[in-house]
């Protein structure tokens, strides 16, 4: 190298040496955790917007747009009305279809905001390969825009409430609370996938099969009386602390009147639900922070 | 975009006395080993894949490519430099185990700051408009919400995709590849970089706007940044680059003045 040969403070330092005296760092090294929270913070607008473009985009090619939003709800309700509702006369549980339709909506928010992290990584290579950023942005903007589906998703639902004839009570304010804790825990969960899918792209397909399995174990198309009558008594403990059965009864408690409930003890229901929240939130932000320097590579 | 020179003008004002040779990027003895797929061959059934996961065997269809053996360089602050070489000769590899985006399998790079690295892949979201676009990669880049909205004219300007008519507030896929490729380089050109690595970014582009992105690389390198710029063109690398070096199958064949170097490496293709 011809352009070293002048006096030179650094000549005789080894590359290493070199790197080491103007404090450059290895090309790729993963920040610490309080570094990489801190530009997380940083990055808020981005993950907003890129949540909001999200949205906009997914309806883009759709002539009503963003009507869509609160149409799929509805529509989805009018197709469970139609087979629940008519058809087959569902009558163990009072007000069968809003029932329904709270455990459909809350489940679907935790459903696909799970299925979408997978594609976090592996569907924004471009992005990810051009500009740097904390990569936790993508997976937390796919749950905030989940979050606003489900705005219109509970706007339909607290409609379908009121038509369906339950009274408004104080106990609806149950509501914010369990959906902010659902929301952290989505946070996580789809952090934690996103980072499983990166590395192993058949979780897509696995998904949706994992996804309704979970869904029969949440009581969301049945009475979750079931539970109890058909399961052995450790078994229905376990499915006591399943987080998505936990979520969709506070949300039952919080609309519902009548509805038949599995876990009674509502102290109990907001602490598992608490606890979900916190364990899967933290897990999952460490979890996917922890691969931060593998994602895009390849 | 004049405002957007004097500012970087006026930062260059304080800069001499730092100017010194600091290094943004040492590649010390670097090996780079990436796996490929060779795609759908000969037993990709699913009874052999099965076979597979039984046995344990690595599957036949990837292979390793050591594309990038043993490069050793250090660029400094302000420099612009072009990295040559033909086809497979592991430039775009280097570029990529700069940005930290391939690991190193022996020895080390070191970097200051986070380089950044504009590929014509680069693709933002296809179904928004462009202005959107150009709202969301500056975002991706770090910039306030407040600088977005000051930069977002000047970028969409100096891509030039309005000149036919108003294309900013139509989707990005109905852009000609050339249209998307400037947009995409006004996006990472409009943010200071302390390394910025082009991989043929410059090559879509028309004339009038490859003019105005060298300009702009220029700018880049003198407001204290380190660009490294791939490409065929040589006339672009040697537009714009002081220094040039030639990779040819992974080794490091020269370093020095762009002059020197390309006039080897002209002497060496047509001597093939």
């Amino acid at each position: 190298m011809a352009n070293t040969a002048l006096a030179d403070p650094d000549a005789g330092l080894t590359q290493a040496q070199l790197a080491a005296r103007y404090g450059l760092r290895v090309a790729g090294e993963r920040p610490s955790l309080a570094d990489y929270s801190r530009r997380l913070w940083h990055y808020r607008h981005f993950i907003a917007a890129y949540a909001n473009a999200k949205l906009v985009a997914s309806y883009s090619n759709a002539r009503l747009g963003q009507l869509w939003q609160v149409l799929t709800p509805l529509t989805n309700a009018a197709v469970y009305f139609l087979i629940f509702g008519i058809v087959l006369k569902q009558n163990s549980i009072p007000n069968f279809i809003a029932y329904l339709c709270t455990g459909l909506f809350i489940f679907n928010f935790t459903q696909t905001a799970a299925q979408n992290g997978t594609q976090a990584i592996s569907g924004n290579l471009g992005l990810i390969r051009a500009l740097h950023f904390p990569r936790a942005c993508l997976p937390l903007a796919i749950t905030v825009t989940q979050f606003q589906q489900l705005l219109g998703s509970l706007v339909v639902l607290l409609a379908i409430v009121l038509v369906t004839g339950e009274p408004i009570t104080l106990a609806w304010l149950i509501l914010v609370p369990a959906v902010l804790l659902q929301t952290i825990f989505n946070a996580g969960l789809t952090m934690a996938v996103a980072r499983m899918g990166a590395k192993v792209s058949d979780l897509r397909q696995v998904m949706p099969f994992v996804m309704r399995a979970w869904m029969y174990g949440s009581g969301v198309l049945y009475s979750v009386v079931l539970f109890e009558e058909s399961l052995p008594g450790w078994a229905t403990k376990l499915v006591e602390f399943n987080p998505m059965l936990v979520y969709i009864e506070l949300a039952r408690v919080a609309l519902l009147e009548e509805a038949p409930v599995l876990n009674s003890s509502l102290p109990q229901l907001w602490l598992v639900a608490t606890g979900w929240a916190i364990v899967m939130g933290v897990g999952g932000y460490l979890y996917f922070w922890r691969g931060e320097q593998e994602y895009g590579r390849g | 975009m004049a405002e957007l020179n004097e500012a970087s003008n006026d930062a260059t004002l304080t800069l001499p006395q730092i100017r010194e040779r600091i290094p943004t990027v040492v590649v010390d003895d670097a090996h780079v080993i990436y796996r490929v797929h060779k795609g759908a061959s000969g037993a990709s059934s699913p009874v052999a894949a099965l076979r597979r996961m039984m046995t344990r065997t690595s599957e036949p269809n990837i292979r390793e490519v050591h594309a990038v053996k043993g490069v050793s360089f250090t660029a400094y602050r302000g420099e612009a430099i072009g990295l040559i070489g033909s086809n497979g000769s592991g430039k775009s590899t280097l570029l990529r185990a700069i940005a930290g985006l391939l690991p190193v399998n022996r020895g080390g790079i070191y970097t200051q700051g986070q380089p950044s690295l504009l590929g014509v892949n680069a693709a933002l979201l296809n179904d928004l408009p462009g202005e959107r676009n150009v709202v969301l990669g500056c975002l991706a880049m770090g910039m306030s919400p407040a600088e977005v909205q000051r930069q977002t004219p000047e970028i969409i300007e100096f891509s030039g995709i309005n000149q036919r008519g108003d294309f900013a507030s139509l989707p990005m896929r109905t852009y000609s590849s050339g249209m998307a490729a400037r947009l995409r380089f006004s996006i990472a050109a409009a943010k200071k970089h302390d390394v910025l690595l082009i991989d043929e970014a410059l090559a879509t582009g028309d004339k009038g706007f490859r003019k105005r992105s060298e300009q702009r690389v220029r700018e880049l390198r003198e407001s204290a940044g380190t660009v490294f710029l791939v490409s065929h063109q040589l006339s672009s690398v040697r537009d714009t680059c002081e220094r040039t070096i030639w990779l040819e199958s992974g080794v490091l064949r020269m370093d020095g003045p762009t002059d020197e170097v390309v006039r080897a490496y002209e002497a060496f293709a047509n001597g093939k």
